[in-house]
């Protein structure tokens, strides 16, 4: 039974397979990445203020013009600061925003190994 | 006016009661072995008289009494009856009377349901519960009294905002407040519990009940908000990491940490300390997820009116309960867990461990993205954004081990275990690994992750579909939850990876076409109801197969207050959600038309569901 | 001695936490743009606004003088407002303002610039609004200060008195 039902959504995921692949998907992508200076809070993606409608046309053009996403990131960063990325990068004012939750990890690893743990 | 004047002194009252209840406490707490009826008889006054305030308020909002402030911004005649009562917590005001609701009515049902637990301990708890209630009555009748009068009389309100017309978000807020405030409850026990030094088993099946009662209402809670920014936001998304859902997720994830660890502490009578500091956690959370959004220090979608006084008076509010705890904490707890126990490396307890170990981790990432930017801004006045890609950058990967975690791990026995039948669980592990690698064959992107990730996901839903069908399993409850959560995953990984997308400008008569959707703009209409004008735009869209279906999207335009609002028209289907909204563009005279075909939507929601029906079912089973 | 040290930091690293959110509170959460870096002016192409002829960014600031660049469209109600301190600041002729007409139907443009008054020395179209973004605009009306190629101040939302004779003094 879950078997039969299971090949069913796996032949209905081949069909949407094939839905995908629409040409402006890295415009879309990089639009996500970007957060809208009007309606803060929205990416550019999600909102249709006329600020982010103008930012797709320029992504686009930008597209267009051959450049890579890191480098349309490296061109907002400079018109408008490192406020509209929401991938903020990892430089010196962003070491604890990354690298804080790892170390809490491997702490929290490491107490948990030594406090409970015996090997037998 | 007559609803405003009962209403505010009720609040009077009712603070009152609070302030007397400290003292029947203190004489009760040293002179006798019985609960004073005066104390439950009290409590059950300040709960009367909170409904009465509150009942007051939804009143002024029904009758669309003006001279009260809060009704005047937040209501308007020609709104529905539903949405002038829903007005009521709407707002700031009216939502911290529900607070004050919740906290009053959780307190008299934990004095009336406690059972078999020392009257110290109810007395205490009484206590730590009436600080966070008389700091909240304080809170409302001097920074947010939602009985102000405005003279002269306005004959009509300012309305509510139409995106909070929505069906979803008007039961959204009691729901989230009786899990987000319901924790306050476990605050006040462990903190009773730790000064009279009473953590114990017994202790951990009273309060697992609580933590499963806050759990359910917050789960839903969340869904419910997710629900709504899905369709009345109109960005085709369900969750977008804003402060916001963070904040509602923090205690969430503590939450759910603290109810595998309670089952430790429930068994075994060990890691004491660590629920201590998990329900503490807790409600701390909740509490400064309140102070985030409504002191206005984030920006966020979901703006409050925002007001400095009230952000530092919730402020140091906050920190004078977390001190409080650290105090009670450090004084009176005394930690032995350390010398008497560890555990086998393969054991149920190392699981939940591993379990409150990434839990800590994802709450730490979902606390360190909401709040770094503030530190950042007071310290170097640099000015940055977390979003989306951070949280998925260092949660994702992670997920992977908790999910194969999540399946093993409950097979796992007390103290010591051996996995038994290795042979179906790499089996399964297998079958997994090539569905996973079948479905995205032919999709090139971030293949690898997308195949670890699904198979992942896919391995946990067949060992807990499996664990239904196994007699001898009996933690249902348990077996639901993680079934459900495997299938939120996959669900949100389908939807994600083949979600489709097509964004166009589109004029009356129009047609869009790409190799297999056919877009068909056939015509305008208008509309006018009682409390907005609508431009209904008709839409055909066909796909490859011949399916074709009809949409009607709108631009309403309100009149109470004058918002411009796009209605997605959605097309929900078991398999997939069809999205469409247009938007109006600035001197064009086209449409901008965004259509979405989001695979496994539904699944999202139902999962969901089926989680907390898990906690439901749970707290329903009787303990053996 | 080690039992003292843990509740001590415990209770510093909250302390910590609460001032910083108490000083967090103090400003203001609207992002606001940065207004007061130099930053050399965009190079673009674009079309003037009544010849229609193509316009060239180095043909319009020339060195050693002052300009003002001024974001404006019909539609928009600030702009309305702002439009007499800009007629003022033009009879002045301290300062050459440039327009840069945003996301406008053209027809709509010259009925405001007939009934208020033209107040620009040239008008620069920006159609889809992606001129804007080139200068790092966020919207209409917003206004530039150059001088040199460079551009000194920036002024989101419209001019008002009080700014206005800040840039009388800027100039100066």
């Amino acid at each position: 039974m879950k078997l039969l039902r299971f090949f069913l959504i796996v032949i209905l995921l081949f069909s949407l397979n094939s839905l995908n692949a629409e040409e402006n998907d890295k415009r879309n992508e990089i639009t996500k990445n970007l957060r809208c200076l009007i309606c803060q809070g929205q990416s550019v993606y999600d909102s249709d203020s006329e600020f982010a409608n103008s930012l797709k046309i320029v992504v686009d053009k930008k597209l267009q013009e051959g450049l890579s996403e890191d480098q349309i990131y490296e061109y907002f960063k400079t018109k408008y600061g490192e406020w509209i990325l929401y991938d903020p990068s990892l430089n010196k004012n962003t070491y604890i925003l990354w690298l804080l939750p790892i170390l809490i990890f491997l702490i929290g690893g490491a107490i948990i190994y030594k406090s409970f743990i015996v090997k037998k | 006016m007559i609803y405003s004047l009962v209403g505010y002194y009720s609040l009077i009252l009712g603070l009152i009661i609070g302030l007397s209840l400290f003292y029947f406490s203190y004489k009760n707490f040293n002179n006798s072995n019985v609960l004073d009826t005066k104390i439950l008889s009290f409590t059950f006054l300040q709960l009367f008289f909170v409904v009465i305030s509150f009942l007051c308020l939804i009143f002024s909002f029904v009758i669309s009494d003006f001279s009260n402030v809060t009704v005047f911004n937040n209501s308007h005649t020609t709104k529905p009856l539903f949405y002038k009562i829903s007005g009521t917590w709407g707002n700031h005001e009216g939502s911290l009377l529900l607070w004050l609701l919740v906290l009053t009515l959780f307190i008299f049902i934990f004095l009336v349901r406690t059972k078999n637990q020392p009257v110290k301990y109810k007395i205490l708890t009484l206590v730590f519960q009436q600080i966070i209630i008389v700091g909240f009555f304080l809170f409302l009748i001097k920074t947010s009294n939602p009985f102000n009068y405005i003279f002269p009389i306005p004959t009509e309100g300012l309305g509510l905002n139409p995106i909070l017309q929505d069906p979803a978000l008007a039961i959204h807020p009691p729901i989230l407040y009786l899990g987000y405030v319901g924790s306050s409850i476990i605050f006040s026990s462990v903190l009773a519990a730790t000064s009279l030094k009473i953590i114990s088993t017994s202790w951990a099946s009273h309060i697992k009940k609580w933590i499963l009662i806050s759990w359910i209402f917050l789960t839903l809670g969340i869904l419910l908000g997710s629900i709504w920014a899905y369709y009345e936001l109109g960005w085709g998304g369900f969750w977008f990491w804003d402060p916001v859902e963070n904040v509602s997720l923090m205690p969430w994830l503590a939450l759910t940490t603290l109810l595998h660890c309670i089952l430790v502490l429930e068994k075994k009578s060990i890691l004491t300390s660590w629920v201590i500091i998990l329900s503490i956690a807790v409600f701390t959370l909740s509490m400064c997820g309140t102070f985030l959004v409504r002191s206005g220090i984030l920006n966020s979608v979901h703006t409050f009116a925002n007001d400095p006084e009230r952000g530092l008076f919730i402020l140091v509010f906050l920190f004078i309960l977390i001190f409080l705890s650290i105090l009670i904490f450090f004084f009176f707890h005394k930690d032995n867990d350390r010398k008497s126990y560890s555990f086998f490396w393969l054991s149920k307890e190392t699981s939940i461990l591993i379990n409150n170990w990434f839990m800590m981790y994802f709450l730490s990432v979902v606390l360190i993205g909401t709040v770094y930017p503030i530190f950042l801004d007071v310290i170097s006045s640099q000015k940055i954004s977390v979003g989306p890609p951070f949280y998925h950058k260092l949660i994702i990967p992670f997920l992977i081990p908790f999910l194969l975690m999540m399946a093993i791990g409950p097979k796992l026995k007390w103290i010591k275990s051996q996995l038994e039948d290795k042979i179906y669980l790499i089996f399964f592990l297998i079958i997994s690994i090539l569905l996973a690698f079948l479905v995205l064959k032919n999709f090139n992107q971030n293949i690898l992750i997308n195949t670890i990730l699904i198979s992942s996901a896919l391995y946990l839903f067949f060992i807990t579909l499996r664990d239904f069908f196994v007699k001898k399993y009996k933690n249902i409850s348990q077996n639901i939850a993680h079934f459900g959560f495997s299938l939120l995953i996959l669900s949100i990984l389908f939807n994600n990876i083949f979600a489709s997308e097509i964004i166009t400008n589109l004029k009356v008569g129009e047609t869009f076409e790409n190799s297999k959707t056919k877009i068909v703009f056939e015509s305008v209409d208008q509309k006018k109801e009682k409390n907005y004008n609508a431009i209904i735009a008709n839409f055909s869209i066909s796909n490859l197969n011949g399916e074709e279906d009809r949409f009607s999207p709108e631009l309403r335009i309100y009149n109470q207050p004058v918002i411009a609002t796009s209605e997605a028209d959605i097309k929900t289907t078991l398999m997939s959600d069809k999205f469409i909204v247009i938007n109006l563009v600035q001197n064009q005279d086209f449409f901008n038309v965004r259509y979405q075909v989001k695979p496994f939507m539904l699944w999202i929601w139902l999962s969901v569901i089926l989680i907390s029906f898990a906690g439901i079912v749970s707290f329903l089973q009787k303990r053996s | 001695m080690k039992n003292k040290i843990l509740p001590f930091s415990v209770i510093i690293i909250f302390g910590i936490i609460f001032f910083i959110f108490y000083k967090g509170l103090e400003d203001s959460k609207i992002y606001t743009p940065d207004v007061n870096t130099k930053k050399e002016i965009p190079v673009f192409n674009t079309k003037e606004f009544f010849s229609g002829e193509n316009l060239k960014s180095s043909s319009i600031f020339e060195l050693d003088k002052v300009y003002l660049l001024n974001i404006w469209s019909s539609w928009c109600v600030p702009c309305r407002q702002e439009h007499p301190l800009l007629m003022n600041l033009n009879s002045e002729n301290k300062v050459n303002i440039i327009g840069m007409n945003y996301k406008d139907n053209l027809k709509n443009a010259e009925n405001f610039l007939i009934e208020l008054g033209n107040p620009y020395k040239k008008i620069l179209i920006d159609l889809d609004g992606t001129l804007a973004i080139e200068w790092g605009a966020y919207g209409v009306p917003e206004s530039f200060l150059i001088y040199n190629n460079e551009i000194i101040k920036k002024y989101v939302g419209p001019l008002n008195q009080e700014l206005v004779d800040e840039i009388n003094l800027l100039i100066k």
